[in-house]
């Protein structure tokens, strides 16, 4: 027993090394472990305040840039509106509750942005308060940001585009070729397009959209254009680099969009797993 | 002693959030960003407990990697730096280190540099390589580890020589 004790006590620190070690080692390999709700996330009180402060401060920097950004996605807005040939009545009244929309859209600000690791994340200022929840799409005016992961009472966290894990349906807008949008860590301006059959039209300058074969995103909203594309190694498929529209190092404010027929088509695809 | 301690639980505070609010922003070149919260386990007093060393750079760490939402990679590195810190101040100071007889402001400037950098080597390299967690991405686990590294300790330097001790 004493000779026990003295072992311990001569290599406390190399117990507590490999104890804490194992600990964090435990952490990283939960943190890899795709679509398990982390133990440590961003979207929690103590991280969402501070980034709060500091977001109070930095966003004044960026309030011009955001207010052009917002009258340039008005224009845009403005001009399909006025070239609806079909005259929409302003001043009748629209019943919210008959209104059938399969979209609903939330606003949020992003308070804290990585784009400099392999695996990055985004923390926005919204969380189950107003109901965001995981799996819920993240999009600017210009294209897309990521998927919320893990949400607190006021904050998420969104596994951003610029993710190792992150992968997300994608097609090319002029063939409707589907492929899947991945991220190779290496340029946060471009990310890159997997798995597209090598018999689908492609030329520099094409536009990708989200693909619509995921519940998260809405089919058609826009992700980049091509820059490079290439046959992979097995020569069957497309490896295509795509150019974000999106700054991912300047985001400012984002929108969350929740498909709300999503459990009803779940239930749908998978009846086992009913909840 | 006691204001020994309140200078370190100081530190850790003061070096967390010039890390996660300032420092984590910078990305040179779009992705080099310097590490300068492993000040803490550089600047820990040699004659310190190497048990609250291990522990206090863990959650070091831990609190760098909740703000990063990086899982526990900084935490684990954190815990290598701290734990191998003993042997390389054995390695660069020899006999004395055992004496315990040495200051940190009094020694060469060579020898200040040599342990910093030895520290962020180690850190670095596990950084990246549990950031990275595959051996397919070696040379960019080596590149992050030199650019980074050098950043952080020219960083580290700059602080060392801005907060000198009057002494």
């Amino acid at each position: 027993m004493q000779q026990i004790l003295n072992f311990l006590i001569k290599y406390k620190n190399t117990l507590i090394f490999f104890l804490l070690a194992i600990f964090s080692l435990y952490l990283i390999v939960a943190s890899h472990s795709y679509h398990k709700s982390r133990i440590l996330s961003s979207a929690n009180f103590l991280t969402g305040t501070v980034f709060g402060w500091q977001n109070d401060v930095e966003s004044y920097f960026y309030l011009e840039e955001y207010n052009e950004r917002l009258l340039d996605e008005n224009k845009k807005l403005r001009e399909v509106l006025v070239n609806l040939n079909d005259t929409i009545d302003y001043s009748s009244f629209i019943d919210s509750t008959n209104f059938k929309s399969t979209y609903r859209i939330r606003t949020a600000e992003v308070i804290s942005n990585n784009y400099s690791s392999l695996n990055n994340y985004i923390t926005i200022n919204q969380g189950k308060n107003v109901g965001v929840k995981p799996d819920y799409g993240v999009i600017t005016s210009e294209g897309i940001v990521g998927v919320v992961e893990n949400v607190s009472a006021n904050y998420a966290s969104v596994i951003s585009i610029l993710n190792s894990r992150s992968k997300i349906n994608a097609k090319l807008q002029k063939s409707n070729h589907f492929g899947s949008l991945v991220w190779n860590g290496n340029d946060p301006n471009i990310v890159q397009l997997i798995d597209v059959p090598r018999l689908a039209p492609i030329s520099e300058g094409d536009t990708v959209t989200t693909g619509g074969k995921s519940f998260i995103f809405p089919e058609g909203i826009p992700i980049g254009t091509v820059t490079k594309f290439g046959l992979d190694q097995n020569q069957s498929y497309f490896s295509i680099d795509v150019r974000l529209f999106n700054d991912m190092t300047n985001i400012g404010y984002v929108y969350i969009i929740e498909n709300i027929d999503k459990q009803e088509i779940q239930a749908l695809i998978n009846p086992e797993e009913d909840e | 002693m006691s204001s020994n301690v309140f200078l370190n639980i100081f530190r850790f505070l003061l070096l967390l959030f010039l890390q996660v609010l300032l420092l984590n922003n910078i990305n040179l070149f779009g992705y080099l960003n310097p590490q300068l919260y492993i000040l803490f386990i550089i600047l820990f007093p040699i004659k310190g407990n190497q048990t609250l060393l291990l522990i206090s750079s863990f959650l070091l760490g831990l609190s760098v990697d909740l703000f990063e939402d990086s899982g526990g990679v900084h935490a684990l590195a954190c815990l290598i730096a701290a734990y191998f810190r003993p042997y390389i101040l054995r390695l660069l100071f020899g006999i004395n280190y055992d004496f315990q007889s040495i200051k940190f402001s009094s020694v060469s400037y060579g020898t200040k540099i040599a342990y910093i950098a030895y520290m962020v080597v180690i850190h670095h390299l596990s950084l990246y390589f549990f950031e990275f967690f595959s051996f397919s991405h070696f040379f960019s686990v080596l590149e992050k580890t030199l650019f980074s590294g050098m950043f952080t300790v020219i960083i580290c330097l700059l602080s060392i020589s801005i907060f000198n001790n009057k002494k």
